[in-house]
């Protein structure tokens, strides 16, 4: 790997303000669709700088998968239950939890990223096969293979888990969210909810 | 044979649970007969015993039968166990005997009474406990006939529960027992852990040769006196025994007279080598007490007016004298005033339960008088045990006392002092009772005018038989109770011959009989007084005593029937010395009070630091519950600072990874 | 050849990303933007596999992003799932309006 160019620097940090702003939209927006669209902005930034790092095969699956089915599933279940009105940012019932988060925020960034920076010349660089490219071995689909092979290889097992896992979370989510006649006319500890 | 020995308590209880199940069906007078059945049985089997022990060589006259083994735990292995050794032998010989007449008497006293049965249920059990606590292997055994005579005891005395003082006087024996059974339960601590095991004859063995050091010696044997002055009513806890004259006069013999109350006695002399080993003050203090208190008991004896009352103080003074013994060396003395004074005193408080029953149950002295008439076998025998207990020569109560005396010369002067005196005075006061219950004017009023003041001075103008209800005589009483005293007469009168010393007249081959056959059993502890001015000089020594119970016996004629002494009775004495009541009075204010102390103290440190610690748990809970507020938010918080608390560890205290 | 920047700077995007997420997840009251916040932190999980599955040179940090993101899509159906029952019975609930378990 060469040094890397100015190019490369200026789509890192194009990524780098994506995904920032992205996410300070998700914290900050009153409107939770608006919410969602940032969400959809950081998706996206990520999704650059899996390109950036030759990961290519998971750039698509980020697009497809988060961007494209989880953030629309989010978008219906706002609509559908209709949450889409903007909720008062300014109050805060818990009166510690804005100091509490902040200081949590604070110390875990500091603190990975003192980490972070001490261990940089800790790490090894290369010490495994190697990651393979399309420009290294000419090979354009060489990224989707490596990784089939790792997956299907070393870690069928988990992956067939992971199919039972999907199926049992969609199938469980239907059970759990139908409506039954029955119970149509509420439940005992039903009550109003508090206002927002 | 000897291996029968388990029989001798074992028919005893085997009465008992008789009486348990079938005892009202039997009722009166069945019931009598089949716990009287029972002892002799025991008797029976108790003299096969002793005939089988005679007949071995002196060193081998013991037999250990265990029945199983008892308590296994670990070091401390106990087993239930009889010796039958030349003492046990004895003891249980003149106890079932003495048990049987006490119970045939009982037949004739209790008929009519509505507990009859009961009665002899809890007599039956008595023996049974009584002839544990003799045959006893080891300290346990004769712990648990200990406690046993103590239940029946308290039992029996408080057998007409529903009259209050009675049943008072059967908590106050149980009570002033326990304090002593305290002490035998820390001898029985100390004895284990220094020879590691009760039985007697491994701690008799280890002090014998040696290997119990003195201070523990002393130690266990005053733990023991404690013991024993609690069950034989010596002095400090010697209280008991004139209340427990409201049981009925047969329990007032058999356990007041002639058993239970000797079993402290019985006690010191099984342990008579650690008396031995122990330090010279230890015997001095047992023969001490044992004076005092038989000086004591004398005096309050000449200036009480219940007959039963002036014989449960002889009793407590009698059995000083045999305390005296046992401090002096004199262990076969001990025992043989043990075995008189059994029969003479058993003898003595049943005729007095004849002449009771006989005077429609009147008991005040000054309202009998001239009974002799009357009650003619009653009269006779009371004085056949008068002779003997004052100490009349050949009687058997004067060979036995002399013994004793002995000792106590050879041991000190002032012990011999003190005997002397006692003995002047246990002469007065028999003689005293014996002249105003038999003899003088018949003095009982009517029986309609009972509640009339007893003012009536002995010796004032006679007052009138006759009563506007009809007349009241005295009578004898049937024949089931006139022949227990005639035997007690007999052995009264000729139990001497079991020790009579080498005297003028007395052939030297049939002397010393007892002395011999226990000295397997004390020969350690004996006290060996051949080469003292005492025993070199007995025959001024009979002179002495003879002159000492003339002297008494004349006093108590010249006062209480020629009355031309005035009597001397203060109320010092009529009251014990105001001792009885200064115990009450500081148990209930100043003993109270410390006794409050303590409870208090339980219940507020001991109480306080169990409920203060739940009561901490649940103010600590009840803080540490608000944490929970229920908000998912904050505790998504907290979670994130444990991550950073987590996180810092790591890379700050630890380096990095 | 391929020019790649550090990987450092990567761990430090991520680790922001990350602590972003985590602030939101406790300001926010809203339980779908709560759940948006978790969406966040696991992407920032997926970008640090992915950096250090460059760094090391080992393929399997981007199967572990490839796990990951099953799980987080089963994730996703299921917690919706669960806000969908609880709105449906009380519209307008916040994660505040859910405190029965409070002791």
């Amino acid at each position: 790997m060469t040094d890397a160019t100015f190019l490369e620097y200026v789509v890192f940090f194009s990524a780098a303000v994506m995904i920032l702003g992205g996410a300070v939209g998700v914290i900050i927006m009153k409107n939770p669709v608006h919410a969602a669209l940032g969400l959809v902005l950081t998706l996206f930034g990520v999704a650059v700088q899996f390109v950036a790092q030759q990961a290519h095969f998971l750039a698509a699956v980020q697009v497809i998968v988060y961007a494209g089915a989880i953030v629309v599933l989010f978008l219906f279940v706002i609509m559908l239950l209709g949450v889409d009105e903007s909720m008062d940012l300014s109050i805060e019932p818990i009166p510690i939890q804005r100091p509490l988060a902040a200081v949590m925020g604070v110390g875990i960034v500091g603190l990975v990223g003192a980490a972070i920076i001490r261990a940089r010349d800790a790490l090894d660089i290369n010490p495994g096969t190697g990651v393979a490219n399309a420009s290294d071995t000419g090979n354009n689909d060489a990224n989707v293979q490596q990784l089939a092979t790792n997956l299907y290889g070393d870690h069928v097992f988990a992956f067939q888990l992971t199919s039972v896992l999907l199926i049992v979370a969609v199938a469980g989510t239907v059970l759990m969210t139908r409506k039954w006649p029955r119970d149509e006319h509420g439940s005992s500890a039903d009550h109003e909810s508090s206002d927002v | 044979m000897a291996d029968l020995v388990w029989l001798i308590p074992a028919f005893p209880l085997a009465g008992f649970l008789l009486i348990l199940v079938f005892g009202r069906r039997l009722g009166d007078p069945k019931a009598g007969w089949l716990a009287t059945a029972m002892v002799f049985a025991s008797f029976v089997v108790s003299v096969s015993v002793y005939f089988d022990l005679l007949g071995r060589e002196e060193d081998e006259r013991e037999t250990v039968v265990t029945l199983f083994s008892w308590v296994p735990l670990g070091s401390l292995q106990v087993d239930l166990a009889f010796l039958a050794d030349p003492l046990s032998v004895a003891m249980c010989l003149f106890v079932t005997f003495i048990a049987g007449l006490i119970h045939m008497f009982a037949i004739g006293y209790m008929h009519g009474d509505a507990k009859f049965s009961k009665f002899f249920l809890y007599l039956n059990l008595f023996v049974f406990s009584m002839t544990l606590l003799v045959l006893g292997e080891n300290l346990l055994v004769t712990f648990l006939g200990w406690e046993g005579v103590g239940t029946c005891s308290y039992l029996l005395i408080a057998f007409w529960h529903t009259r209050e003082s009675a049943a008072t006087a059967g908590k106050k024996a149980f009570i002033t027992n326990r304090v002593g059974d305290w002490g035998f339960m820390l001898a029985m601590f100390l004895a284990f852990g220094a020879v590691g095991s009760l039985s007697y004859s491994a701690i008799n063995e280890a002090a014998e040769v040696g290997a119990l050091a003195a201070s523990t010696a002393s130690a266990i044997a005053i733990l023991l006196l404690v013991g024993a002055v609690g069950k034989s009513a010596q002095l400090p806890l010697y209280i008991w025994l004139p209340d427990a004259m409201e049981g009925p006069t047969p329990v007032s013999a058999l356990i007041h007279a002639a058993t239970m109350v000797t079993g402290g006695v019985f006690l010191l002399t099984r342990v008579n080598p650690i008396i031995a080993a122990s330090y010279d003050w230890v015997p001095t203090t047992i023969a001490w007490i044992g004076a005092i208190t038989a000086l004591f008991a004398a005096t309050i004896a000449l200036a009480q007016n219940d007959i039963k009352k002036v014989l449960a103080y002889s009793t407590v003074s009698q059995i000083g004298y045999m305390m005296l013994a046992v401090g002096t060396g004199g262990y076969v003395a001990a025992i043989f005033h043990m075995v008189t004074h059994a029969a003479f005193k058993a003898l003595l408080f049943l005729g007095a339960g004849s002449v009771i029953h006989g005077m429609n149950d009147e008991q005040d002295m000054r309202k009998m008088g001239a009974l002799r008439k009357f009650m003619p076998i009653t009269a006779g025998t009371f004085i056949v045990g008068w002779l003997a207990i004052a100490g009349v020569p050949p009687f058997s109560g004067f060979w036995s006392k002399d013994e004793v005396l002995l000792f106590a010369l050879a041991d000190s002067t002032l012990l011999y002092v003190v005997g002397i005196v006692t003995a002047v005075l246990t002469a007065f006061y028999m003689t005293r009772q014996v002249i105003m219950v038999f003899f003088g004017e018949a003095r009982w009023t009517s029986l309609a005018n009972d509640d009339e003041a007893p003012e009536v001075a002995e010796g004032e103008e006679p007052v009138e038989t006759h009563h506007a209800h009809g007349e009241f005589k005295p009578h004898e009483s049937p024949a089931i109770m006139w022949i227990p005293l005639v035997v007690l007469a007999g052995l009264a009168a000729l139990a001497g011959i079991l020790n009579v010393p080498e005297l003028f007249g007395i052939p030297s081959n049939s002397s010393y009989k007892l002395e011999e056959w226990l000295h397997p059993v004390i020969e350690f502890g004996e006290a060996d007084i051949s080469g003292t001015w005492a025993y070199d000089n007995k025959y001024i020594l009979v002179g002495i005593a003879v002159a000492a119970v003339a002297i008494g016996a004349a006093l108590g004629w010249l006062v209480y029937l020629r009355k031309q002494i005035k009597p001397w009775e203060p109320s010092l004495f009529a009251n014990g010395w105001y001792y009885d009541s200064a115990i009450s009075w500081f148990m209930g204010n100043p003993g109270r009070e410390g006794f409050q102390a303590v409870a208090d103290f339980d219940a507020t440190i001991v109480d306080g630091a169990v409920t203060g610690t739940a009561v901490a748990v649940k103010t600590t809970a009840g803080e540490v519950r608000k944490g929970q507020t229920g908000y998912v938010r904050q505790y998504a918080g907290v979670i994130g600072i444990g991550v950073v608390l987590l996180l810092g560890w790591f890379v700050v205290i630890r380096g990095i990874l | 050849m391929i020019a790649v920047i550090e990987p450092t700077w990567y761990l430090l995007l991520a680790a922001l990303l990350f602590g972003i997420g985590a602030f939101g997840l406790l300001v926010r009251r809203n339980p779908l933007i709560m759940f948006m916040c978790i969406e966040l932190m696991l992407n920032a999980a997926n970008l640090t596999f992915v950096a250090l599955a460059t760094q090391l040179g080992d393929i399997n940090g981007q199967t572990a992003v490839f796990f990951v993101m099953v799980v987080a899509a089963a994730e996703v159906v299921v917690g919706l799932g669960i806000i969908v029952s609880i709105l449906r019975r009380r519209p307008g609930a916040t994660a505040d309006d859910l405190a029965e378990l409070k002791g």
